[in-house]
């Protein structure tokens, strides 16, 4: 029996009914096909599916849609300000912190859950906090110098 | 997903009389477990009580003058990990939570769900053990000794709830894992105590029934408090498990070493 959900992503208030069963990446995906959130082990091991939950990132593939009741939910498609990047974006493009791009969206959200918890993280904790996000192609070299310069970025 | 009925209950007397009413419900925690489990079809429950809309289960209380901490249920890993009076009184503790899982399963994972869980490689019984805790449910108040029952069961009765769990200060205390690189879970964990009845030490992720004291090892120390007092003490392979990640033998042996360094850095 579906019942009423209501939440705001990137941004927008949406109101509508869903299953209890429909995972929260099943929901970003179908209805509201913001299918940049990407389910890779479906798992909840790879963090492709990170999305931020009221600013936390958290994955998407591994809680209910119905457990983001009232949240706040930021998707890779919330980041970008109409044609200009979110500077952790930017900062992934300049760096080629990306090769196949898979990873990348719940990378980026990781990344930018971390803004303001840590006042210019070190490389070593950019990498532990980077712990749930696997990349299969670019060796995560890249990744953490993108992330250094995004949080830098975020916060000039 | 099998379908299943959902509630979100905003008091307690609601969320614990709907569990009574339905028998096959499970109380919904974080999920980080339990979603995982429904997805593979492990568990298949007909109803979902969630206990997010109760405040009264969440957050973290410095009882009897800094002598003990009260953690809510529903208070995520992240949040005890951040916890400056968790860091100032048991610094072990904030580190495990700290360590438990990646980050993203520490925002929603909670301290109610993983012990009721009670799964074998899971860190917080460690804790829980080795600090000699108490479990506060909506019913009574169950030691730590008396709450891990094997591997996935505890002494919690059906419908019972997990409120919070009590933490007394120890004198000192540390946590070292091993951690398995995939699931960050526990291949084995020991957490060591110096508390006022003397020392404890608690094993995650080795034993065939969950997690353990050493006896063994905490009679020495309370002889000895020093990593050498431990090096002579091996615990019997034929209790521990063996699983792809590693043997029995090699379990013994990392429970030697993680419990000599533990005691070293508490």
């Amino acid at each position: 029996m579906k019942i009423p959900f209501s939440l705001t992503v990137n941004g927008k208030p949406v109101s509508t009914e869903i299953e209890p069963r429909a995972l929260l990446v099943e929901f970003l995906r179908g209805p509201l096909q913001l299918t940049g959130t990407h389910v890779g082990c479906d798992t909840a091991q790879c963090g492709a599916c990170t999305v931020l939950v009221d600013g936390k990132p958290m994955k998407s593939c591994n809680m209910l849609a119905i457990q983001a009741q009232g949240a706040n939910v930021t998707t890779i498609e919330g980041l970008a300000q109409g044609d200009a990047l979110h500077p952790m974006q930017a900062a992934f493009r300049k760096h080629h912190g990306l090769q196949c791009g898979f990873c990348t969206p719940g990378m980026v959200l990781s990344a930018v859950g971390l803004a303001g918890q840590v006042k210019q993280p070190s490389e070593a904790q950019i990498r532990e906090a980077l712990d749930g996000n696997f990349c299969r192609c670019t060796g995560y070299h890249n990744i953490v110098k993108a992330v250094q310069e995004g949080l830098a970025d975020m916060t000039a | 997903m099998q379908p299943f009925a959902y509630s979100e209950p905003t008091t307690l007397a609601k969320a614990t009389g709907a569990a009574a009413a339905n028998a096959d419900s499970r109380y919904l925690a974080g999920g980080q477990s339990l979603i995982a489990a429904m997805k593979l079809g492990l568990s298949a429950p007909a109803e979902l009580v969630d206990l997010a809309r109760l405040p009264e289960l969440r957050g973290i209380k410095v009882e009897g003058n800094g002598a003990a901490l009260t953690v809510g249920a529903m208070t995520p890993h992240a949040e005890v990990a951040a916890s400056m009076e968790v860091g100032a009184r048991i610094a072990a503790l904030a580190a495990l939570a700290g360590g438990i899982g990646d980050r993203q399963v520490r925002n929603r994972g909670t301290l109610g769900g993983s012990l009721a869980n009670d799964d074998p490689a899971a860190d917080y019984p460690a804790a829980v053990l080795g600090l000699a805790a108490t479990v506060n449910t909506n019913k009574r108040q169950i030691a730590a000794d008396d709450f891990f029952k094997g591997l996935f069961e505890t002494a919690l009765a059906p419908g019972e709830l997990i409120m919070s769990v009590t933490f007394p200060v120890p004198k000192k205390a540390a946590y070292r894992k091993f951690r398995n690189p995939a699931s960050r879970f526990a291949l084995v964990g020991v957490f060591v105590a110096q508390t006022a009845q003397g020392p404890r030490v608690a094993v995650t992720g080795a034993g065939s029934r969950g997690v353990f004291r050493v006896k063994s090892m905490e009679q020495a120390l309370a002889r000895d408090w020093s990593a050498k007092a431990l090096e002579s003490i091996l615990v019997p392979a034929s209790e521990l498990q063996s699983d792809l990640h590693a043997s029995a033998e090699y379990r013994a042996h990392l429970v030697g070493v993680l419990a000599q360094r533990a005691v070293a850095e508490a």
